[in-house]
């Protein structure tokens, strides 16, 4: 331990604590835009400055460990000019129109100007090089805006093991940006938004869906249905001040009705299909494999994060055929949409628009895939993130905090406990098991709450195992085998998976999560996530699923239902046409990087 | 790592030797630490510049990604990416030339040519690149076509001097 003043203060750290951290620890808050949660400070946007007795100029105090003894100022009058002469340098160069930009409402450049109380920008500098990428169906980049500070960087590279964003360039004229200062498009970017994310400022957003969904509702001849992932109910408070971790589902459910949707759905009905029909590839594949000797890719990987299916086309295509052939839910629930609920109500797919609210950019990505439509209609037209639904709500003018809570509507609208944990890391793989476990010895999962608890929580990669006995006659070739599990999230853990996959270890499953901790972080959920952040809205999702009764996809009254009047058997040809896809690979310039 | 002989036509010819030459260095050098820039330096002295292809199978080799060995082959000026002309202009932007128009000189020299600094033209006729001082401050502005001093040259000149340069 060493022992320091901060204004005077006394304060005992842990050797290698940073002056930031020491000073945030006694309630003295330092300004940063570069440094961001436990990622090694790069001390690139000096705003973080502070007086250290002895030294000749002021420090950055993130990329300062503490040193016993050590005398530090955070407040003095040149302290502060120093700070507010870095923060003026970026704006001199910063070329973006606050009134006019996505981030108007979470800048933290914006915040922090105002924080300094800078009243004029007195320097006219030359300004940031500015190019406009739209490349990618999930981002726009606006290099003008960028402070060079490297937080998307670390994202790309550390947190998903990416790589697609790195200073290119030198000096003034550098830019932060894929390969040669490209377009997104031209590297093996997999549209995740963590970089977006985490981005103080409005340089990296996702693509605007609001108009075409208001033009969609405004438009008399549409039928405009909406569904919502589990994850934006644990998070879409954030945005209309609640805690993190707040539930809104009945509020969100108003505020949709509100907004003029025909329909308000939940993705979570076919979380509860996805369940269905992945568990019974599972054992099919199982089956392939232990009684018939046919080969079948094992072990099976989930399919419901899109930015994941994108890293296995672009790094690993041998694994290709080992991804589940399950759409989606949120393409589940676009197909059968268009086809079941339109005939239901009579009308036309294509005078459908379904619309689609995800905690996600990478599902903007997935919507307009070519593998995702049905006789050339896509499933799903818009997506908005949960952000784009926070600020559609306020465009509206809905006073968000005094809504009653919504019921879903049929025949779409209900959701397992099984189907809201889809948003939390582990939560796919421990819905499968509940399913799964009960099909094969008809008895339900002898666990606690029924979770696996080793599959919960913010561990990088998880692993379980379960031994199978007392099957039922159907399943007997599953007796005393020991299913082994595995679960990651982000994609820098998700590679550790693959490897160690490569190296011969045995999986039976594979969940992959793209987003730190599940889509409860995903790249379109309100900003700023940290782990503390990330715990709440895990928990607010379990209390989701305990909270309910119906906590197991094989018991939700509308899968029952549609299975008779619409799609038969699980992995049956209906199914088959309307809810699988097959992935192909990417152009092999992509694909090696 | 696979590659397609069409992804980029201009190097069809190279690119057999290129892969191989590359098999070979990289198998070399691979588990060296801090392996990457001696391997981009190798490649720049031989081909006298960067094909893309191979910054890619580098970065597919040694495991880093492609848009972090771009970073670093930009941030070093030695390193191009654009492979030279048959012909290399210098225009001289020391002090001695520059005030005595070496500035105009050079604009003229890009817009004549229609590439900037760095840049090779179309045709691959001619690279442009600047110095500081050739030596010959007496002759200022001056500019040199591959080893040839241009000296006194005039900015109205540029079109005759560029025309006279053989094929
Ligand atoms: S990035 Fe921030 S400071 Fe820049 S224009 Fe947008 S809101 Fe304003
Ligand atoms: S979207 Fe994801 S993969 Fe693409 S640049 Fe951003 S962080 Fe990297
Ligand atoms: S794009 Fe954003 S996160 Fe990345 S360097 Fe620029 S300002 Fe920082
Ligand atoms: S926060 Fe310390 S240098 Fe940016």
């Amino acid at each position: 331990m060493v022992t320091l003043q901060i204004n005077n203060q006394s304060v005992t750290v842990p050797e290698g604590t940073s002056i930031l951290e020491a000073a945030k620890s006694i309630g003295v808050k330092i300004p940063t835009l570069c440094n961001f949660e436990k990622h090694e400070a790069k001390g690139a946007c000096r705003v973080c400055l502070v007086d250290v007795e002895g030294a000749r100029a002021p420090i950055a105090s993130c990329a300062m460990p503490v040193n016993a003894g050590m005398k530090v100022q955070t407040n003095t009058k040149s302290i502060r000019e120093a700070r507010k002469f870095v923060l003026e340098m970026l704006l001199s160069e910063h070329d973006g129109d606050c009134k006019v930009c996505d981030r108007n409402e979470d800048c933290e450049l914006q915040a922090l100007a105002f924080e300094m109380g800078i009243k004029t920008i007195r320097y006219e500098g030359e300004k940031t090089y500015k190019h406009i990428d739209d490349s990618t169906p999930a981002l726009v980049r606006d290099s003008g805006k960028c402070i060079k500070c490297r937080r998307c960087v670390t994202a790309c590279a550390e947190i998903q093991g990416v790589g697609s964003l790195f200073p290119q360039g030198r000096g003034f004229q550098s830019i932060i940006g894929p390969a040669f200062g490209d377009d997104l498009n031209t590297v093996a970017c997999v549209q995740c938004g963590q970089c977006g994310a985490i981005c103080p400022v409005g340089a990296i957003v996702e693509k605007d869906h609001i108009q075409g969904v208001w033009a969609a509702l405004d438009d008399n001849t549409k039928t405009v249905v909406v569904q919502t992932a589990p994850a934006v109910r644990a998070a879409l408070g954030e945005l209309f001040d609640y805690e993190p971790g707040t539930r809104v589902t009945g509020k969100m459910t108003s505020a949709l009705r509100e907004l003029g949707f025909n329909a308000v759905f939940d993705t979570n009905f076919t979380a509860d299909l996805t369940i269905i029909e992945e568990g019974m590839e599972l054992l099919s594949r199982l089956k392939n494999v232990l009684v018939d000797k046919k080969p079948a890719a094992l072990p099976q990987f989930t399919s419901c994060s899109p930015g994941w299916i994108n890293f296995v086309e672009f790094y690993y295509p041998q694994f290709i055929d080992n991804v589940s052939t399950c759409k989606s839910p949120q393409q589940m629930f676009g197909a059968l949409a268009k086809t079941y609920y339109a005939q239901k109500i009579g009308i036309k797919p294509e005078d459908m628009v379904v619309v689609s609210i995800m905690p996600c950019t990478a599902k903007k990505y997935e919507a307009q895939r070519p593998e995702m439509a049905t006789n050339g209609i896509p499933d799903v037209d818009y997506v908005l993130t949960t952000r784009e639904l926070g600020r559609m709500i306020k465009q509206a003018g809905i006073d968000f905090r005094n809504l009653p809570d919504g019921e879903m509507d049929a025949p779409m609208g209900i959701g397992s406990g099984a189907a809201d944990i889809f948003a939390n890391s582990g939560g796919v793989m421990e819905a499968a098991i509940r399913t799964v476990y009960e099909i094969v010895t008809g008895r339900e999962l002898p666990m606690e709450q029924l979770h696996v608890e080793p599959l919960m929580g913010l561990k990088g990669l998880k692993k379980a195992s379960l031994t199978i006995t007392g099957t039922v006659p159907a399943w007997s070739f599953l007796e005393g085998v020991e299913v082994k599990v595995g679960v990651a999230h982000s994609l820098s853990n998700a590679r550790l998976l693959m490897e160690a996959i490569k190296q011969g270890e045995t999986f039976h499953f594979i969940e992959v999560m793209t987003c730190p901790g599940g889509c409860i972080s995903g790249g379109g959920q309100p900003r700023f996530t940290d782990d503390s952040v990330r715990e709440k809205r895990i928990k607010a999702i379990y209390d989701e699923d305990e909270a309910k009764t119906l906590r197991k996809s094989h018991e939700n009254p509308q899968i029952t239902e549609i299975y008779k009047e619409f799609l038969g058997e699980p992995l049956g040809k209906k199914s088959h046409h309307l809810l699988h896809t097959h992935y192909h690979l990417k152009d092999d310039l992509k694909s090696d990087k | 790592m696979e590659t397609k002989k069409n992804l980029n036509p201009e190097l069809d010819h190279l690119l057999d030797d290129l892969m191989n030459y590359l098999d070979e260095i990289i198998t070399q050098s691979k588990d060296k630490p801090g392996a990457l820039i001696p391997l981009l330096q190798e490649v720049q002295k031989k081909y006298g510049y960067l094909p893309k292809i191979a910054i890619k199978k580098i970065s597919h080799d040694l495991n880093i990604p492609f848009t972090e060995v771009a970073g670093v082959v930009g941030f070093y000026s030695f390193f191009s990416t654009t492979p030279k002309g048959k012909n290399v202009i210098r225009v001289c932007q020391g002090t001695a030339c520059y005030v005595r128009g070496g500035n105009e000189l050079l604009s003229a020299v890009k817009s004549k040519l229609k590439i900037d600094v760095g840049g090779t033209t179309k045709d691959q006729k001619f690279s442009l690149e600047t110095g500081r001082c050739f030596g010959v401050c007496g002759l200022a502005p001056v500019m040199t076509i591959n080893d040839e001093v241009v000296q006194r040259a005039k900015p109205s000149n540029v079109g005759e001097i560029l025309k006279q340069v053989k094929e």
